[in-house]
């Protein structure tokens, strides 16, 4: 798989990291020789395979669904860049 | 000699029968780090008045002759661990300022039975890399040098080894994604063991890839590795993935008796091209184990060849998930541009805050995970890790435990330049398998190679079977008989 400059623009977009146009055919060079070498797994049959989804092989735990912590919200904003009344503050998202 | 040079152990015991106090030992330490931190850059934040005020704290109780099963032993903290009103940084600009609300469970344990923080050690940025040349903090240097250079510690927990391997700490908290605890310590000639997936609780650690993420300690001995883990493994509600199993005592398994045990050979782990030394190194370690009574099996782990880049598709696609709440909202750095919106704050901040590795794992996962590519990538790869950890189920119905190398090279210096991320990659190729499949596996210092630098051999275990692996480590340790110091220490002392 070959990257370009376009795919890593959506990339970086799903991302929500902005990449300047002149770092993105260094972004699409070193991406794409990560996934050319990824791409080495297609020789391996997995045909009927699981998915491996726990190392532990456990089911989740439930808990009762109860309330088990609050009325913290001075800890919860205490390391926000920018709050207010107990609020994040982030700047305008309606135009 | 001084108090610095102890193990854990012997500082336990000493502390016990009032030969030092805390307080004195917690001084020694700080006082070194202090003098030697503008060198090694093994710590990020040194926490004094946090140590003496513990030590304070372990003395009175000793005094009375009580105290935990750690009391005043001083502990070097990975800054990847969430300490309560301390900076935590996971050597990243993102999280400048980032001062948690709430304790790690790791390390509250660790307080609970005496434990004294030293400081915040470096680390690779959140984690990612194999050689502490990532940290926003600036590189970590190894005590052991070559022509009179410092070389790199391993990553990503490498403050924490550094720290240990230059008795800045006894011992370190670590954390092993793909190899992060037993490549550093295979680096720096100490001792690490990343336990079983589950063992040790994630709560509070600054996660990473969270189906790969488990603590583990670093220290200068198998016995100091097996007193830690007695402290920090156990049942966590808060952590979903966290094993509710009885935790045996660690230490009893160190009993050096071996005899017939079966340790498997993996033929899979002499690569083509490996350097000759690290296959010396192995075989040695082999003729001993041999000689302790052992039975040395021949095994294949067919798929081993695959488990990197299998590792490479998982970690950055948990990762892409796992950084982005990093997005200038909650905590850390915030980069808003002149007029911008939302959307601008958050991608002008990650664009800032994230460096170079991380940004490149985030955009590698966002893509194995992107719709049209994550059955090709992503669900591929969770295929090939069930076939890895296939391959280790069937060898241990034969065998009690695998010796390997560590690593697949000698530590190297900062001149080092890899000529893509991949062969950066490649110094996990030993260690990964074992992350993948969720083993226990350790590093313990197999010898030095002609240049006089520390080789590490890996022990893996049966799923939530540490202690076969520090009842064989133990054993093999002993019959090793490793006591290089390192180049910068012997310089010091002479």
């Amino acid at each position: 798989m070959s990257l370009d400059a376009k795919a890593v623009t959506k990339i970086a977009r799903l991302a929500r990291i902005a990449v300047s146009d002149a770092d993105k055919e260094h972004y699409a060079r070193e991406i794409s020789g990560i996934l050319n070498w990824v791409e080495q797994l297609a020789e391996v049959n997995t045909d009927g395979v699981p998915q491996m989804t726990s190392v532990a092989n456990m089911s989740l735990p439930l808990r009762a669904d109860v309330v088990t912590d609050g009325n913290q919200q001075e800890a919860v904003v205490a390391n926000a860049p920018s709050s207010d009344y107990g609020c994040f503050v982030v700047p305008k998202v309606m135009e | 000699m001084t108090l610095r040079d102890l193990t854990l152990a012997e500082m336990r015991d000493g502390l016990k029968a009032k030969k030092f106090s805390a307080t004195e030992l917690a001084k020694e330490h700080l006082d070194e780090i202090e003098k030697t931190n503008a060198h090694y850059n093994a710590f990020i934040t040194i926490t004094r008045e946090h140590a003496l005020a513990q030590a304070a704290q372990s003395d009175a109780k000793l005094a009375k002759g009580a105290g935990g099963a750690i009391e005043g032993v001083p502990i070097g903290v990975k800054d990847l661990f969430c300490t309560k009103g301390v900076l935590t940084t996971a050597a990243s600009h993102i999280l400048d300022g980032f001062k948690p609300q709430y304790e790690s469970t790791i390390t509250t344990k660790l307080w609970n039975e005496g434990g004294v923080m030293l400081g915040k050690v470096n680390l690779d940025e959140f984690a990612m890399g194999s050689g502490n040349l990532t940290s926003f903090y600036g590189h970590v240097k190894s005590p052991w040098e070559k022509d009179g250079k410092a070389l790199v510690p391993g990553g990503s927990s490498g403050g924490s080894a550094s720290a240990v391997a230059a008795r800045l700490a006894p011992v370190a908290l670590g954390t092993d994604t793909g190899g992060s605890i037993r490549q550093p310590a295979a680096f720096c000639g100490i001792t690490g063991i990343k336990p079983t997936y589950g063992r040790c609780s994630r709560f509070g650690i600054v996660a990473f890839a969270s189906s790969l993420d488990q603590a583990g300690p670093i220290a200068r001995n198998v016995r100091d590795c097996a007193i830690m883990l007695n402290v920090m493994c156990g049942y966590d509600p808060k952590d979903s993935t966290s094993a509710n199993l009885a935790v045996p005592d660690f230490e009893k398994a160190l009993t050096g008796n071996i005899k017939g045990k079966k340790i498997g050979i993996p033929k899979e782990y002499r690569p083509d091209g490996i350097d000759p030394e690290i296959n010396a190194m192995w075989d040695k370690g082999i003729e001993l184990l041999k000689s302790l009574g052992a039975e040395v099996v021949d095994i294949s782990l067919p798929h081993t060849s695959y488990a990197l880049a299998t590792y490479y598709v998982i970690a950055p696609a948990e990762c892409s998930s796992n950084l982005a709440r990093y997005d200038g909202v909650r905590y850390g750095l915030r980069v808003t541009p002149e007029g911008g919106g939302l959307t601008d704050m958050y991608e002008a901040t990650r664009a800032a805050g994230f460096g170079a590795e991380v940004k490149r794992r985030i955009m590698i996962g966002t893509y194995v995970l992107s719709a049209g590519y994550y059955d090709a990538y992503y669900k591929k790869a969770q295929r090939v890790r069930w076939l890895i950890a296939e391959d280790f189920r069937q060898a241990f119905e034969k065998v009690d435990a695998i010796l390997t190398p560590t690593a697949p090279s000698a530590p190297f210096g900062f001149d080092y330049k890899p000529s893509n991320p991949v062969e950066m990659y490649l110094n996990d190729v030993f260690t990964v398998p074992t992350s993948l499949a969720g083993l226990p596996g350790i590093s313990i210092p197999g010898g030095l190679n002609k240049d006089g630098l520390p080789l590490g051999l890996q022990l893996i275990g049966k799923a939530f079977d540490e202690e076969t692996v520090l009842g064989v480590a133990y054993a093999l340790e002993q019959a090793i008989g490793f006591t290089a110091k390192p180049q910068k220490l012997a310089g010091a002392a002479a």
